[in-house]
Parts: structure tokens; sequence; C-alpha cells
């Protein structure tokens, strides 16, 4: 069971490494660790945003510059990816690669469009003249939601690669464990961006 | 970019066109000493391509050693300049750069890597591993470590050093009034290296709940590896804040945003929230693990179990925790309010009852011990008393109300390094002593030890007991001179005699490793200490692969256990001897960190082609790392049987 013990399933064939799965859990802690920090990292962002999110120094307010159905969609497209991002890590228990293979393609898609979504938002906003140099306000704005952004690509970089290494050495411990490590690094990131809805496009248009 | 650099040092002064010079020199001579011998391979393959924790263990503290004595000049200088009033030895841009590059050095490029060696060097042996649990993330963290030292040693040869204080607080680094490379130079080289930092507590993490040898429960652990588990948990949850508070005063001064400005809606106390949220909790990092350190000493020199082992695994938990709600106590003056400060205050003060609880067990363990008076020891005798006065003077800074007539003063200058010199530098000392014969297979000489000691202990109260007293006179920090009227010429006299009696000391200790190096004591048992926990129980220096077969641990201070059963002829249980399997050396770590300061180097100076081919170096040593296939290496059964034969001379 990947999700709940997070132990990759065991190849018989690879019995001839002595250091096998216990190797793996060892990433697997770590993994969960280094979410640990970046989750401190995001904590930091949040507080900075929360301070200046008033300070908009005669510029733009959250209240004139989100556009309610432009997030929701970008919601939607990342939750989607977050679900079918498990399906693929289903389809590794089941040793079905080529499935693997679709649901992961299907994530990284998703993905792509998300990030797509975002630069426009951002390039839409920077033509209004609303730039990070513009307020406090905005500032923390792009920087919060940018640096959201920029994991999510980092995170399309790496699922190719795993993608890349799963076609080439197909299904066993290490490439399970990447698959996994990387499942847990993007279910993580979206629960920033819910963070991201609630506290700064929600609370932004509420008035 | 070349213009400025090279016009900023026509006109700098002698001493820094000097530094230039003999930087330069000095590379040139390592460069032709390492052709001229022969030895560009040796530290190619044995050093730069190296995951084994015990070498990267060593080159930490090389550089600890080495940053120790830049930051000791910086010192030295400073004092020079403060030793009477009116003088003119430094101007005060010049006094600047260097209290700050003072600060930045000795916390994050002495006491870190320091400390970082100390996890390397024992850890792993301590816990009956065969390395840590990610051996390149390893080698990741010291090439992270090593090129953000070099990029903020760079900076006063190349386009002048940040003078904006270790605290870097805004507006004052903003780039209105810090401009110039200096404080992009801080920001970027703690930010490199800080990176390097979560990868060891992360590593460390999992190394010790996942590593160790069969039998050695949590509450069965050498006291070291618990200081290090609780160093580690602060560092994983410290060092992102001060992650986003460099970025984001980096985005302000590269990019122009505004989060700390004084002008569109920007809050310089957010940097400085954020800076001590990370601030607090470090000097928790540097210290705990010297607590762990002292712990070992103490026990091991009076040969007797911990007095109290559970209460110190308790308090090291609780100071670990306690760390996150203290950071308000570096300004009090903020003005937060009578409630905040309150709660920051109690909760200041209560750090005093778990590091109580601790001083007083090492107190009780030595009571009625045959103390074994050396040099470990001695360093550790004299932390005692050092960091009890330090202690008292911090519960009154923490008193709130009157924080606002210490803040800021010589008063805090005092404090805060007698318990981080008295603390913290004693602590590694007495390791470094303690651990030497273990890791380099000599002990380091016992009379140069002593007349280093006492040249640094003595000349440590004569250096800052009296800016205690000219704290309350009202000098206060950061001022590089003062007139003969304010009549604090005589104690700061007194004070830079002290600080040259200090540099004594240092030079004893250099000269004490260069005599030993040669004419040391070999330790030929592997236990020269008559020590108690697992390291003892290897030969020394420790082969690669550590252990052999791995003990198994069924007590605390498992190998003294282990040499009371061999005299009643009990041998101590062992797993079977079976091929170890290695990581394979990888040059990548170099390169990645390379890539970083190649990035670091051009958003220092805004050059975004040199910053983005850096950042794409990156990137391909994060994908190339991803690809390949490492699986390591075997040594086989016969080859340790003949390698342990070798060794322990059998």
């Amino acid at each position: 069971m990947v999700e709940t013990t997070g132990r990759p399933i065991p190849d018989p064939k690879s019995s001839k490494h002595l250091h096998g799965t216990e190797e793996e859990e060892k990433n697997i802690l770590g993994f969960w660790i280094f979410l640990s920090t970046d989750l401190v990292l995001f904590a930091c962002l949040f507080a900075t945003y929360l301070v200046l999110r008033t300070h908009t120094d005669g510029g733009p307010t959250t209240a004139q510059l989100f556009d309610i159905p432009m997030f929701t969609l970008e919601t939607f497209i990342l939750l989607t990816s977050s679900f079918t991002c498990g399906l693929a890590v289903r389809e590794m228990r089941y040793n079905n690669l080529r499935r693997l293979l679709g649901w992961l393609a299907v994530t990284v898609l998703l993905g792509l469009i998300f990030v797509g979504i975002e630069a426009s938002e951002f390039l839409s906003y920077s033509s209004e003249g609303a730039t990070m140099q513009r307020s406090a306000f905005l500032s923390g704005f792009f920087t919060l939601v940018g640096t959201h952004g920029l994991h999510v690509s980092l995170g399309i970089v790496w699922m190719i690669s795993v993608g890349i290494q799963l076609l080439r050495d197909r299904i066993h411990p290490t490439t399970a464990r990447k698959l996994f490590n990387a499942g847990l690094y993007w279910h993580f990131l979206d629960v920033v961006w819910v963070m991201i809805y609630t506290v700064v496009y929600l609370m932004g248009v509420m008035k | 970019m070349l213009k400025s650099l090279i016009s900023y040092l026509q006109n700098a002064n002698l001493m820094i066109q000097i530094s230039a010079v003999a930087i330069i020199l000095t590379l040139v001579g390592i460069v032709f000493a390492l052709t001229y011998f022969k030895k560009w391979g040796w530290l190619w393959r044995e050093w730069i391509t190296t995951v084994d924790h015990k070498k990267i263990g060593i080159m930490y503290l090389v550089c600890a050693l080495l940053m120790f004595f830049r930051g000791g000049v910086d010192a030295l200088l400073m004092r020079t300049q403060l030793a009477f009033p009116n003088l003119h030895f430094l101007n005060a841009q010049h006094y600047d750069e260097i209290f700050t590059t003072h600060g930045t050095i000795m916390i994050l490029f002495m006491a870190m890597p320091f400390i970082f060696a100390m996890f390397n060097l024992v850890v792993p042996l301590q816990i009956g591993a065969r390395d840590v649990a990610f051996p390149f993330l390893n080698a990741v963290s010291f090439w992270l470590f090593f090129f953000g030292a070099m990029l903020f040693n760079l900076s006063f040869v190349l386009g002048g050093s940040p003078d904006a204080g270790w605290v870097g607080y805004p507006p004052l680094s903003e780039l209105p009034y810090s401009p110039g490379p200096g404080v992009n130079y801080y920001v970027l080289g703690i930010q490199i290296s800080g990176i390097g930092s979560i990868a060891t507590g992360i590593n460390f993490i999992v190394t010790i709940l996942k590593m160790r040898a069969p039998g050695m429960t949590l509450m069965r652990m050498p006291l070291f590896t618990w200081s290090v588990l609780a160093s580690c948990i602060v560092i994983i949850f410290a060092f992102p804040a001060l992650t986003v508070a460099l970025a984001l005063l980096g985005m302000d001064r590269i990019f122009g945003t505004h989060f700390f400005t004084m002008l569109h809606g920007g809050n310089p106390m957010m940097y400085i929230n954020l800076f001590w949220v990370w601030g607090h909790p470090e000097v928790y990092i540097v210290i705990l693990p010297a607590y762990g350190i002292f712990s070992e000493v103490v026990s091991t020199f009076c040969r007797k179990y911990i007095f109290g082992y559970k209460s110190m695994v308790v308090s090291l938990m609780m100071i670990s925790i306690i760390s996150y709600f203290v950071w308000v106590h570096h300004f009090f003056t903020m003005g937060a309010g009578p409630g905040v400060n309150s709660f920051f205050a109690v909760a200041s003060m209560a750090v005093g009852i778990p590091t109580g609880v601790k001083v007083f067990n090492w107190l009780f363990t030595m009571f009625r011990g045959r103390i074994r008076i050396t040099l470990p020891m001695l360093w550790t005798l004299a932390f005692i008393p050092c960091f009890a006065v330090g202690g008292a003077t911090g519960i009154m800074l923490a008193v709130a109300p009157a924080d606002y007539q210490f803040h800021n003063s010589y008063f805090l200058i005092a404090h805060f390094h007698q318990v981080l010199i008295g603390g913290v530098v004693y602590g590694l000392l007495a390791g470094m002593y303690f651990w030497w014969p273990k890791i380099l297979g000599f002990k380091l000489n016992e009379t140069l030890g002593k007349w280093a000691f006492w040249f640094f202990n003595l000349g440590f109260y004569v250096c800052f007991m009296p800016q205690y007293a000219l704290g309350f006179m009202g000098m206060t920090r950061r001022v590089y001179t003062y007139p003969a009227e304010s009549g604090w010429g005589t104690l700061n006299f007194v004070s830079t005699i002290g600080a040259f009696m200090m540099g004594i000391g240092f030079l004893f200790i250099v000269a004490q490793i260069l005599y030993s190096i040669r004419h040391g004591e070999r330790d030929t048992t592997g236990d020269p200490w008559d020590g108690r926990t697992l390291e003892w129980s290897l030969p020394s220096p420790v082969p690669h692969y550590n252990f052999a077969q791995i003990p198994v641990v069924d007590d605390m201070d498992a190998w003294w256990k282990m040499k009371q059963q061999q005299k009643e002829g009990i041998q101590p249980q062992k797993e079977p001897l079976k091929p170890i399997h290695m990581p394979s050396p990888s040059s990548l770590p170099f390169f990645m960190g390379l890539a970083f300061f190649i990035c670091g180097f051009g958003l220092v100076f805004n050059q975004f082609t040199i910053a983005t081919i850096g950042l794409i170096g990156v990137v391909i040593c994060m994908l190339w790392r991803s690809l390949e296939k490492d699986t390591g290496y075997y040594i086989s059964v016969e080859e340790i049987k003949k390698n342990e034969a070798a060794v322990r001379g059998l």
C-alpha cells in the first residue's frame, strides 16, 4: 500500500541489492522532512503577505485586481492534476506502466495549463500597471503566488524526468520511490494552493 | 562590472590592496605547490569528489579554523581601533565593514561549519552507522557552504564588503542607503550556504532516526547524538525563515520590490521579525551540540554515567521548542506593547530552566568523580562559570523594561560574546581535542594546549568584563570611535589587551596543531581516553567503511559496557561479516556548488546573463543526478578482513 505506509512495492529482481527497500524508506522520510521545511518557507511568505496586503500605496487593491472565474479555474485544474497524479501512483501499485505514464502525462499537461494561466494572469496585471514594484502588497502577492508557480514548474520538470526514468528502467524500487516522492511534492503544492486560494484570492475579493 | 571592480581596488585603502595582492600570491602559490608535488589528482579523488562523512567533516573543520582566523583578525582590528579615544586607525566605513564581516563570519562561516564538522565526524560513528543517510547530499551541503563562504569572503577585494551589520537591518541595508555590491554579497553568500545547512539538518535527522545500530533505542543514544538531533530539528524549522528574509531583501535590492523599503508601503520591521525567527533559534542550533560535547566529555573524564540522562534529553528538547518563542527579545524596543513583550520576556527567562538542569547535571556527574584534567575537560570546566555568568546577564536582558536601557549597548555585546564564546567556542574546542585522535590518529600536544587555554580563557575575561561596565556607562555598539571626555578610554584599553591575549591563545592552537602533526602522541589503541561510546571501539583513524561488523547494543554507553563484559570474558555481540555497500564518489556536488557560486556572483552585480548561466548549471546538475544510475559499490569480505587485520595490528 503505497499511500498509507509510504513503502513502494519491492521488486523480486532487486533482491540482490542488499540495501534495497531500507534505502528507499530513508529517502521517503527525508523527503517528508524536506516538505516540512518548504512548508515553513511558505508560512513565512504567507505571514509577509498578510502583513503587507493592505499596503497598496494608492495602487490597485485585491478586490480590484482578482478575477473570480480565473482563479477558480486555476484551482480546479490544479486539484484535478493532484487527482490524476494519485491515479498514476495507484497504477504503479498495479505494476501497469503504460497507464501510469498516461496519467503522469495528464498530470504534467494540467500542470502546464495551470502555469500558463498563472503567467497570463501575471502579465495582464503587469500591463495594467500592477507590477511587483508598484506597492508592498503587490510585491508580497507576486512573490507568494510566484514562488508557488515556480515550485509547480519545478515539479513539472521533475515529473518529466521521473517519466523518462520509468520508460528507461521500468517500475522497480528506485523509480517507484521517485514517483512516490514526486507525487508527495505535487499534493503538497496542492495544499499550499488551497491556502493561497483562501488567504489571497477569497479573502481578497470579500469586502 | 569589471571597470567598477578595478576602480574600487584603485581607490581602496592600503590594507585592502595588500590583501588583494596577498590573495593572488597565495592562489598562485597553491597552484604551483599542487602542480610541483603532483597533488592535483590526490586533491580531486580524495577530497573534492569524496562523499565520506569523515573527510567532509575534516574539510568543514579546516574551513572553520580558517574562518576563525579571519573573524579573529577582524575582531583585533576593531579592538585596535577602539583602544584609545579619537583614534583613526580605521575610518568609519572600514570599521562598519569589519564589524559586519566579523559577526557574519563568526556565526555563519565559523560556528556553523564547526558544528557540522562535529556532526559529520562523530554522529555516524557514535550510532554504529557506516555513513550518513544521504552521503551525496552531505557533499552537496559542504560545497554549498564552501562556495557561499567564498562568495562572502571575496567581497572585501571585489567591490566592497557589506557594511549594514551582521543582521543587515533595512532600511539601512536597502539600496538607497547601501548602494554597491556589499549587502548583495551578504544576502547571496548566506543564502547559498543556508540551503546547504537545511540539507544537513534533514540528512542528520534521517541518519539518527533510521540508521542506529540494532538495540540502540532512542533512550540509549549518546547525548551528543541527542543534541545533534535537537539542533537539526531547530535547523529545519528556523533556516527557511532566513531564506525568506534574505530572498525578500535581495528582491528589494535587485528587482526593486517594496517589502522592507520606507516608500510604497514597505515594512522594515517585517524583515527584523523574520530575521530573528531564524536568528534566535540559530544560537541554540550552535549551542545545543556544544552541550552534547560537554556531556560526553564530563562522563568520559569522570568515568561515570552522566547524571540524570533522561532529564538531559528532556531539557535538550525543551530548549529546542522554547527557542521558537523568544525571538522578539531582540527588539523589545520595537514597541509591540506590554502583552507581547511580557510573553517573550517570560519565554526567554524560561530557557534558563532546562539550561540550569543541564549545568547541575554536569556538576553532579563530576561530584565525587575521579576527574582527569585533560584538554577537553579543561575547556569544559572553564565553560561552566563562564556560561553561568553569561546566562545570568541574559536573564537581565530578558527583563523587557530593563532591556530598554541595555538595548544595543556594550552590555549586550559582552553578554552574547560570553555565551557564544564561553558556550559554543569552548564546547567546540573541547570537542575538537576530544575527537581529534579518533579522526586523525594522533593526540594534540597537551603543553601547547594548556598555554592556548590559559591565554584564551584569561584573555576572554580581560576582554569582555570591562564591556559590561562600558555598557552601563553608555557606550553603544557599532561606534567606531569615542571622545576622550566620555571616560571610556581605560576600560576600552583593557578590553583590547584581552582581545590580543585571546589572539595569542589562538596562535598557540595553530602552533599546537602544526607541532602535533609531526610530534603528537600516536593513538594505536583506538581508545585513547578510555571512552564510553561506540566510536572508541574503532581503530584510529577510522577505516572508510567505519564498522567491519555492526555492533549490537544493549545499554547506554555501549562501548563502556562492552569493555566491562570483555573483562568478565563475555564477547560483545556483532552482526555477521558481509559485503559492505558503499556510495560512489561524485564530482557533481562540487559543480553544483560552483554553479550556485556563478549564479550568486552574477546577482551581486546585477549581471543577469551570468546569473542565468549559473542557474542553468544548477538545473543541469540536478537533472544529471536524477537521471544517473548510482548504485555504489561493494567491499568484499576478504578485503574487509585484510584491512581490519592491518589497522588493528593483528
